[in-house]
């Protein structure tokens, strides 16, 4: 039996990744450990959150799934960042633990041309530099064109609690012994990295009455541009907000040396972005509290996850810490925090396709590849199923731009930085964020997923047809006048709004701060949902900053198009300084805009490369990839 | 599309008798046309001449030669203007200024000729010369930037740097972190005071750096006045007294220098006014058009006026033309009897007589303090000297500036702290300390988020 594409891992990166080849109509086998684990959520039960919600738009945008399943699976959502500017705006769900991974499962059985198999794999079949396929433990071979590496923590996995540590994945799970080793052979760059995740509360354990609640939206929300909201906006799980106190952190400090990471038993590097509580009071001695969240994990059983509160402690000491903190006094933990090292490989050793440098036809997506976080993995194994399977259409791979999505920005930075410690997106990783935001993702994605055929056609008309709502809306606002009214003219008075002038179309009246497409709506009947008003009110208020933005991107632009051939001789160039010269034949960009991002390479080096490739390929400069 | 780049293309700019400011892009033509006498000249036919003025607005800047010089038959094969420019070195930097206004970027070494072989007009053999040009990592910008800066500024600018990264950052935490309430949430009351005082600061700096080229190429102060007033007995009545250092700073300027003094560790310039002085006009006129001109070069006027005699019409429009421009009266001849009246203006006025030498102690204190010179305690003191430091200082101030309205109406934060990141970062690239990752260091290192 031969398969076109073979996904290892059920996480978020392989279960986008096996869909998305098996949509596209390649014969796809997704093996994973434990079929039970597919769609698991070991750490936070949310999905979405600022940068990631506007990633799970993109992953819409283009055909997965983690959008449309979130939204069938959430007890509660909201907008993040409302008043903070339109860019920042993003959605975050409280995804239920049970549900998410059930209904994901559904999605996968459902799909054409892809099989599950339960197995554990240990090595890769190559020839001549190029993958055929995977061997398991079992030493049963199975044979495929494209192998996409999705293991998650599962590379090496140690799980650590205090100096107790245990050789195992998340939940106690099996964990990949030999996997990593055998890349090792073949020239990966294997680093070791950690992350953590906070203890569970038993539900009837915790006294609630102490915690100040979190409510979702009033407004109704999805994820997905194709789907309409099917939940009940007043039965929405509330999740608490409560704090340290000077108690926890006396408990920490005394026992600091007991933990793993501050006992020496940890030698993976850890996010900056997620410290355990004891790196927050070591960093931060001048903090008298640290926030936690308590958010339930499922409807279907009552543990509660403590966000904010992972540690590496032993049980003993995390017990007591638990207990110091108000209204947790009598607290049941039911799963202690822990921290886990696992391995990982160098990001700077794959394509922008995701395609390793080393060995051909293989795809890595997900924390094998340095990143945190299901969305950052999800939107990985989209791309990564994507690319593998244009690769076997024989058609271009799809490179995501910094200014077309989060997915693009995430994946440069991951493949011309590297990364040291696992990566998280962040609206401040993206310089253009301004164009990159939660309520455009289908007009800046859609219609490349169309041309990748990632989509399907009623997922290419949803998005025409919006297209076409947006310029009807736009001339209805240019051609629309408000009449003063003495009606109007009062409603405006409530909100403090003066109009001088009659007649004033209501396109004129959006470019000023004070009036909103929510305000419109309250003083005449506009027949277009808000969806559409927002977004034309954004391209008028917005419109000088907007535009800066674009500029720059042009100016950038021309730098991306100019392409590097792949058999590029760094050695034969003249005059490149040492360090850009070794970290040019490190990464080996793809376009001169990519080797301009590289850090220690300059302005002059690049004017050099420029000159070089001039010089070498002269107008028929080759395309590379 | 390439941007538009412009650069003075001659060699040891000061010391031939004409400079030429080269400008090359796309937009080379529209920025001509806007800092031109002659507004059609964007439409003139390519490779040709034409006379004119640089202008600042209404402001004439010097007399100019511009040549037109259209794609593709140019050095880079792209839209060429050339000005050659006589009024010495200041007025050049001026000019280079006013065009970096525009949408143009100052040109690297080299560039010119990198364009001109990457847009297939020279050869390869020509390319390896601008190769070796572009010889790398000894003319690293940033390095080069740092050798044209000491301790007092960096140290400034640091500070500066720091105040808006933490001002960034706490911006972003709250994006990136908004259920974290425990953080200060940035509001636009508390931008404000910040981003004022980091405006104060940036004009600080921009007006030392303009203090700065005074204390390295000396004040120039222009004489002016009708025939008769008593300019001349001015002129050396100034010199005289400080037993006057002969010009020799050449490679610094152009202009006709009668002479210079060295007043309190400041060189003062006198410009060659003769133009104005030696007029011939039997009907006595001071030649308004002229002093115009001249007004421009010098930082700082001069006019006398003889209150022995009555206003001109000439010269009450001359003390209007003065407008913003730094200036003092000197009301010459107090040794005789007084007969000026109707005399209004705000400038400084010294009451004083050449000939007797009178009032020219007073003369000097007054041209001195009108700069703020006196207090600067230590005249090597580095400032911001190069063009390319202080268009970014300006632009940095700019954008506070943008920031600081932005502010004032309801703009949400978002983009607010769009103009606050690009002024951060034209400061980095003055003190060339500027990395992409800088920001999201700083967010981790001030701030304690996480699961």
């Amino acid at each position: 039996m031969k398969y076109d594409v073979i996904v290892v891992g059920g996480g978020h990166a392989g279960i986008e990744a096996a869909h998305m080849t098996a949509f596209k109509g390649h014969k796809t086998i997704l093996i994973t450990m434990n079929i039970k684990n597919i769609g698991d959520m070991p750490c936070n039960p949310s999905i979405g959150g600022t940068a990631k919600g506007i990633i799970v738009r993109e992953i819409d945008a283009l055909g997965g799934l983690m959008g449309k399943i979130a939204d069938k699976s959430h007890f509660q959502i909201k907008m993040l960042n409302n008043s903070k500017g339109p860019a920042v705006r993003s959605l975050r769900c409280q995804a239920d633990k049970i549900t998410y991974p059930k209904n994901m499962l559904e999605a996968l059985r459902n799909q054409k041309n892809l099989t599950i198999k339960e197995g554990k794999v240990e090595n890769l079949l190559i020839k001549n530099n190029q993958v055929e396929g995977v061997s398991l433990e079992t030493n049963e071979e199975i044979k495929g064109d494209i192998v996409i590496l999705t293991t998650g923590t599962y590379l090496k996995a140690n799980v650590l609690i205090g100096s107790e540590s245990k050789k195992q994945g998340p939940h106690g799970e099996d964990r990949s012994n030999h996997l990593s080793d055998n890349l090792k052979k073949l020239g990966f760059d294997i680093q070791r990295l950690k992350t953590g995740t906070p203890p569970r509360i038993k539900a009837s354990s915790i006294d609630f009455s102490k915690m100040q609640e979190e409510k979702g939206d009033n407004q109704l929300w999805t994820f997905s541009f194709d789907e309409k909201p099917i939940y009940d906006i007043n039965n929405q799980q509330k999740c608490y907000l409560l704090y340290t106190n000077q108690k926890t952190h006396e408990i920490i400090m005394n026992n600091l040396n007991k933990s793993a990471m501050y006992g020496g038993y940890v030698t993976g590097v850890g996010p900056r972005y997620c410290p355990s509580i004891e790196d927050k009071l070591v960093r931060f001695k001048d903090k008298e509290r640290h926030q936690l969240f308590l958010e339930p994990e499922s409807l279907y059983y009552d543990e509660w996850y403590l966000q904010g509160f992972s540690t590496s402690m032993p049980k003993d000491v995390q017990t007591q810490m638990v207990h110091s903190l108000q209204g947790l006094e009598n607290a049941q933990i039911t799963k202690y925090a822990y921290a886990i090292e696992y391995d990982a490989i160098n990001p700077l050793q794959m394509k922008p396709t995701l395609e390793s440098k080393i060995i051909a036809n293989l795809y890595t997506a997900g924390q094998i590849n340095g990143t945190s976080g299901y969305e950052e993995a999800a939107s990985q194994g989209l791309i990564a199923g994507i690319n593998a399977s244009l690769k076997l259409e024989n058609q271009e791979p799809l490179i995501l731009k910094r200014n077309e999505a989060y997915i693009g920005v995430l994946i440069d930075d991951l493949v011309t930085k590297g990364t040291k410690e696992p990566y998280r997106m962040l609206t401040s990783r993206a310089e253009y964020r301004l164009l990159l935001r939660h309520d455009n993702a289908d007009l800046r994605l859609r219609n490349i997923a169309w041309q990748v055929k990632s989509i399907t056609k009623e997922q290419y008309q949803n998005y025409q047809n919006k297209l076409q709502k947006l310029n009807e809306c736009q001339k209805y606002l240019q051609t629309t006048k408000l009449n003063l009214t003495k009606e109007i003219k009062n409603t405006l008075k409530e909100f403090n709004i003066t109009i001088n002038k009659n007649q004033q179309s209501l396109y004129e009246l959006l470019k000023r701060p004070e009036i909103t497409t929510d305000l419109l709506p309250k003083i005449i009947n506009i027949p277009y949902n808000n969806e559409i008003l927002e977004e034309i009110e954004i391209q008028i208020k917005y419109e000088g900053y907007l535009n800066k933005t674009i500029k720059e991107v042009e100016k950038k632009a021309k730098l991306d198009e100019k392409q590097i051939p792949e058999d590029i001789d760094y050695t034969k160039i003249k005059n490149l300084a040492s360090e850009a010269r070794q970290k040019l034949e490190q990464i080996r960009p793809i376009s001169i805009g990519q080797a301009s991002r590289i850090s220690g390479v300059n302005p002059s080096d690049i004017s050099i490369l420029i000159i070089y490739l001039k010089k070498e390929y002269g107008k028929n400069e080759p395309r590379s990839i | 599309m390439e941007d538009t780049i412009a650069a003075i293309a001659t060699n040891n700019i000061g010391i031939g008798a004409i400079n030429i400011i080269r400008i090359s892009g796309n937009e080379a033509l529209k920025i001509i046309q806007k800092i031109f006498s002659n507004k059609k000249i964007s439409q003139a036919k390519s490779h040709t001449i034409h006379y004119g003025y640089i202008m600042d607005n209404d402001q004439k800047i010097d007399e100019v030669l511009v040549t037109i010089m259209k794609a593709p038959k140019t050095y880079t094969k792209e839209d060429v203007v050339e000005i050659n420019c006589h009024g010495g070195f200041e007025v050049t930097r001026k000019i280079l200024s006013l065009i970096l206004k525009q949408n143009a970027r100052l040109a690297e070494k080299g560039e010119f000729t990198k364009r001109a072989f990457l847009n297939g007009r020279i050869n390869l053999l020509e390319a390896e010369a601008v190769e070796d040009l572009l010889e790398s990592s000894t003319s690293n910008q940033s390095t080069l930037a740092m050798n044209h800066l000491t301790g007092k500024t960096t140290e400034l600018i640091n500070s500066l740097r720091d105040q808006m990264a933490a001002l960034l950052a706490n911006i972003e935490v709250n994006i990136d972190y908004p259920e974290y309430i425990d953080e200060l949430v940035i509001t636009k009351a508390n931008i404000t005071p910040v981003l004022t005082s980091i405006k104060t600061k940036l004009e600080q700096i921009i007006k030392e750096a303009q203090n700065g080229q005074i204390i390295k190429n000396g004040l120039k102060v222009a004489i002016i006045g009708k025939p008769n007033v008593g300019k001349s007995s001015l002129l050396n009545a100034l010199l005289e007294e400080e037993k006057a250092i002969v010009t020799d700073i050449s490679g610094t300027t152009r202009d006709v220098i009668e002479g210079s003094i060295i007043y309190q560790g400041i060189i003062i310039n006198f410009l060659d006014t003769a133009g104005i002085r030696k007029t011939t006009d039997k009907v006595e006129k001071i030649g308004v058009e002229k002093s115009k001109t001249i007004m421009n070069q010098a930082d700082l006027i001069i006019l006398v006026l003889n209150q022995n005699e009555k206003l001109t019409t000439e010269e009450e429009e001359l003390i209007k033309n003065i407008g913003n421009k730094k200036a003092i009266i000197f009301l010459n001849k107090q040794d005789l009897p007084t007969k000026i009246e109707n005399l209004s203006t705000n400038l400084p006025i010294i009451l004083g007589s050449a000939k007797i030498k009178k009032g020219i102690e007073e003369l000097k204190d007054n041209i001195i303090s009108q700069f703020n010179l006196q207090n600067i305690e230590n005249k090597n003191l580095t400032y911001l000297t190069n063009i390319r430091q202080i268009s970014l200082a300006k632009e940095a101030l700019q954008l506070i500036n943008q920031a600081i309205n932005a502010n004032k109406k309801d703009i949400p934060i978002d983009m607010v702290s769009i103009d606050i990141k690009n002024a951060w970062e034209c400061l980095g690239k003055i003190i060339g300390q500027y990395y992409e990752e800088e920001l999201i260091d700083n967010i981790f290192s001030r701030f304690c988020l996480g699961k």
